[in-house]
């Protein structure tokens, strides 16, 4: 949905599109066809205080299953990305419970082992898939469970990157794994303690720290209005095709 | 042609010496492996229960992966994986109904019935290769070591999956080792148990079933012990901390590797028992 604005105006305009019906936890409802699940909910009256969060197919806070007629397939959508089809039968599943393990990162090693000692059901896995087929962010997540199982953290970072932690795979999981807190456990341990730290920025915070840019900070903060508009004005821009070694004709700000 | 490669989970962690050692030896005698580019647990033990088809979908979905490289062998070098696959492979090749519930469960991947062969490295050397050629292509042969082959359960049980047509009484570790130029030693408990998972559930008794391996290759005179698997490493390896015995253990990956006067290295001793560093460094072979 680009523009939120646009959908309430849907909302009430859609006396003037045609109906459909959808089954929204088994009752029936005629909805306007071209809404999100969202906004045929809320069409058909419910209100949402939790199960909505960002609107924009991000946050992933409404999780929704549905099936249709003549299909065996479930299948899944975030309500406020999916547009509603007919026959639809659908519920919002925007919570599941999953335990989050506690444990300190500042001290941790950042191995395997410890995630393997957070969650040994980890273990439980048997492949059955159905964690990916139904993650409407298509994370492939039995891969990254079993990357996290074999100790490839890396691998099971890169490919839980995508997750919007909605919880749909721990509804469907026969192996009762908590799987997006097992995955944000790994992606904490490659961001943290695998991934080489960065020497120049480490070096520009304590450049920051030691004041070394505070002149021009100030400069800026008592500059006048228009002054700053003319600044803004003046700005130079990176080239859109330069190298990696470009940099901008002030130096001032840069590292030495 | 380059041939599917399978790693299995400990083969990546603990038992890097088990792969490492094996994957260079393997580019040195010219055979090329590729590992899977995407692959799961093979669920490290074929349920022995008739029924349970869902500890079936892990090694047959690594058997889709490999199909799916276009290739007609699965090499794997851990015993339990092996294993596994191997029968999970011979199931959907032979039960037809089987395979056709696992086939429909499985509804977002191809079809598969046993279209891939799986294989254990020592076949695909004894195949590829030929011990007379692996012979002629040691520069460091391992004269005096006296080594006793084991093979434990799982690479010739059941018959249908063994590596050697004898799994009774197998050879084909003892070719591989006289190819090498060591002195394979012939031991009764050859393919006893180490005590497997009873590690778990019953640490005792399989202590008392490592006990007895390894006195059976003490008795055989042997200077060490060569293992394909990981667990059997744990049990007759780490283990003898609790037990009176004291005698090395090593893979077989590793004692190729060194044969094949490849760097100490790549062999990651650093993994394998103290004093199986201790027998090395007597023998002169360089440790980093």
């Amino acid at each position: 949905m680009a523009n939120d604005t646009d959908s309430r105006d849907k909302v009430q305009d859609s006396p003037q599109l045609p109906k459909i019906p959808i089954f929204i936890m088994g009752k029936r409802y005629m909805v306007p066809e071209e809404l999100t699940i969202m906004k045929a909910m809320e069409y058909a009256g419910y209100q949402f205080i939790r199960g909505c969060g960002c609107r924009m197919g991000v946050c992933g806070a409404c999780g929704t299953v549905y099936r249709k007629p003549g299909d065996y397939k479930i299948r899944v959508g975030l309500a406020c990305q999916t547009v509603v089809e007919p026959e639809m039968y659908l519920t919002q599943l925007p919570f599941y419970p999953a335990n989050r393990a506690s444990y300190d990162l500042a001290g941790a090693q950042g191995s395997a082992e410890e995630i393997h000692a957070a969650y040994p059901e980890v273990f439980r896995c048997v492949s059955c898939n159905a964690c990916t087929k139904i993650c409407p962010a298509e994370v492939s997540v039995m891969d990254y469970i079993a990357a996290i199982k074999r100790g490839d953290l890396e691998l099971a970072s890169e490919l839980s990157f995508e997750c919007i932690q909605c919880g749909l795979c721990v509804s469907r999981c026969m192996a009762e794994l908590p799987q997006y807190h097992i995955a944000q456990m790994a992606r904490r341990f490659v961001g943290a303690k695998l991934t080489p730290k960065a020497g120049h920025l480490r070096e520009q915070v304590r450049n920051i720290a030691e004041g070394r840019y505070k002149d021009l900070m100030d400069q800026l903060e008592s500059a006048s209005k228009d002054s700053l508009i003319e600044l803004y004005k003046a700005r130079q821009w990176e080239p859109a095709k330069e190298g990696e070694d470009w940099t901008p004709d002030d130096h001032r700000g840069l590292l030495s | 042609m380059a041939t599917s490669y399978y790693p299995g989970c400990t083969l990546k962690t603990k038992a890097r010496n088990l792969e490492v050692a094996a994957l260079e030896s393997a580019s040195v005698l010219g055979l090329e492996l590729v590992e899977l580019p995407r692959w799961n647990c093979c669920g490290a033990v074929y349920s022995l229960a008739d029924d349970n088809l869902l500890n079936l979908l892990a090694p047959v979905r690594v058997l889709i992966r490999a199909l799916e490289q276009g290739n007609d062998k699965l090499v794997t070098i851990c015993s339990m994986c092996y294993n596994t696959l191997a029968r999970a492979n011979r199931m959907m090749r032979e039960d037809l109904e089987k395979r056709h519930t696992i086939n429909g469960f499985m509804d977002e991947e191809p079809d598969y019935a046993g279209e891939i062969q799986v294989v254990h490295y020592l076949d695909f050397l004894r195949d590829e290769l030929g011990w007379a050629e692996l012979r002629k292509r040691v520069t460091n042969p391992l004269q005096g070591l006296k080594v006793a082959p084991y093979y434990g359960c799982t690479l010739t049980r059941p018959y249908e999956i063994s590596l050697d047509p004898r799994p009774e009484a197998p050879t084909i570790m003892s070719d591989f080792l006289e190819a090498l130029g060591a002195t394979p030693t012939d031991f009764p408990h050859s393919t006893t148990c180490c005590g497997s998972y009873q590690v778990l559930a019953d640490p005792q008794s399989a202590l008392a079933s490592a006990e007895n391996v390894l006195g059976s290759a003490i008795s055989s005179s042997a200077d060490i012990l060569a293992l394909s698997c990981p667990l059997c490493e744990y049990n007759l390896g780490l283990r003898q901390r609790d037990l009176p015995t004291d005698i090395p253990t090593i893979f077989f990956s590793q004692l190729l590797a060194m044969a094949l006067g490849l760097g100490a290295d790549l062999c990651h001793f650093e993994l394998n028992q103290v004093n199986t560093r201790k027998l090395l460094r007597e023998r002169d072979f360089p440790l980093p």
